[in-house]
């Protein structure tokens, strides 16, 4: 089982206030602490070992793929026992960069990012025949909601 | 700032080495885009630019600090899949939306006789309990009761990172991203 890892008040109020809208300015750090009224180095000190916590694992863009280049939803079937050596094998794709496990008869769940739509098209071949097994191609067709950091509850 | 305008807007050489750059997050001093614009050859302001352009026209959906929930006990993740008659699938995903009670939401195409599953939404919770209920919820507020669905919790991550963009012309590999295999929690 999992440890939750405690935040600081301080690292809690800049992680809800920065999951969007971090600053573009020539010195963002100083706005955030000026914000908070503190000093820069206590913002970035925070920010650092928020990292080094692996609580944030970074500070910066979520692009969105499908606008950037091609990217898809895939899935495949495996049996169980065999689960961990295909996720192995899709994992050194490089253009795969979420890979889970989930409870269906589709039980491996990765997300394909490319360049353009031939290079997804190929890596999904690549995969398909590295695997040995049928991919569930499913591109988005329609974002309603996209990800915009979620509200935490930090009780 | 009138300065922003005048310079001239990074080439695309530029603008693509600094997509390599961010996507595995900035550098955490004092003048990250200075760092950054010194990297690519460019200036600090067109750098800020640049970044403020590509949210603009939406190629980055936010830019910010980006949690591992799972850190922070969110333990439990399930897409949400929906068989919605076509007709309905846009004024039912908008009201999904509003409902704010998902991450995300998105048409795919179903794929018959496999999959007939045309809408995924995603839920977090810090354990299953709380995920179901968020989806009870879900289905009470959007009147969701006769929809067809199915609730796929993940049991295993095998590896996350932000998407990656890929050096033209070049075979390294632009970003590190460690693959992780992580067991996670049911709850």
């Amino acid at each position: 089982m999992m440890s939750t890892v405690k935040v600081d008040t301080l690292g809690q109020q800049i992680i809800d206030r920065y999951q969007k809208g971090f600053p573009l300015s020539t010195t963002p750090f100083k706005d955030i602490a000026n914000e908070l009224g503190l000093e820069e180095q206590r913002v970035i000190d925070c920010v650092s070992s928020l990292q080094e916590s692996e609580i944030v694992s970074r500070v910066g863009p979520v692009f969105n793929h499908e606008k950037a280049g091609a990217s898809t939803l895939a899935a495949i079937s495996v049996p169980e026992q065999l689960l961990n050596e295909v996720a192995d094998q899709v994992n050194r794709f490089d253009e795969v960069n979420h890979n889970y496990a989930r409870e269906h008869e589709y039980n491996l769940w990765f997300v394909v990012t490319a360049t353009d739509e031939q290079h997804l098209e190929r890596t999904l071949r690549a995969i398909q025949n590295t695997t040995g097994y049928a991919i569930l191609n499913l591109p988005m067709e329609q974002a309603y909601h996209i990800d915009l950091g979620f509200k935490l509850n930090w009780s | 700032m009138s300065e922003a305008h005048s310079a001239p807007k990074l080439n695309d050489i530029q603008q693509q080495a600094l997509k390599c750059a961010i996507q595995s997050g900035l550098p955490v001093d004092s003048r990250p885009y200075l760092t950054l614009a010194n990297i690519i050859g460019g200036s600090e302001q067109q750098v800020i630019t640049c970044i403020e352009e590509w949210i603009n026209n939406g190629l980055i959906k936010r830019f910010g600090l980006v949690v591992k929930h799972h850190k922070l006990g969110y333990n439990a993740n399930a897409m949400v899949v929906w068989n919605i008659p076509s007709h309905l699938v846009d004024e039912i995903g908008e009201r999904i939306k509003q409902s704010g009670l998902v991450t995300l939401c998105y048409r795919r195409p179903r794929r018959l006789p496999d999959w007939n599953y045309n809408l995924f939404c995603m839920i977090h919770g810090k354990d299953r309990g709380q995920v179901l209920q968020q989806l009870n919820q879900l289905i009470k507020t959007c009147q969701l009761t006769e929809i067809e669905h199915d609730i796929l919790f993940s049991y295993k991550q095998f590896k996350q990172c932000g998407g990656r963009f890929h050096r033209q012309h070049h075979t390294a590999p632009s970003a590190h991203c460690v693959p992780e295999r992580k067991a996670i929690n049911h709850g």
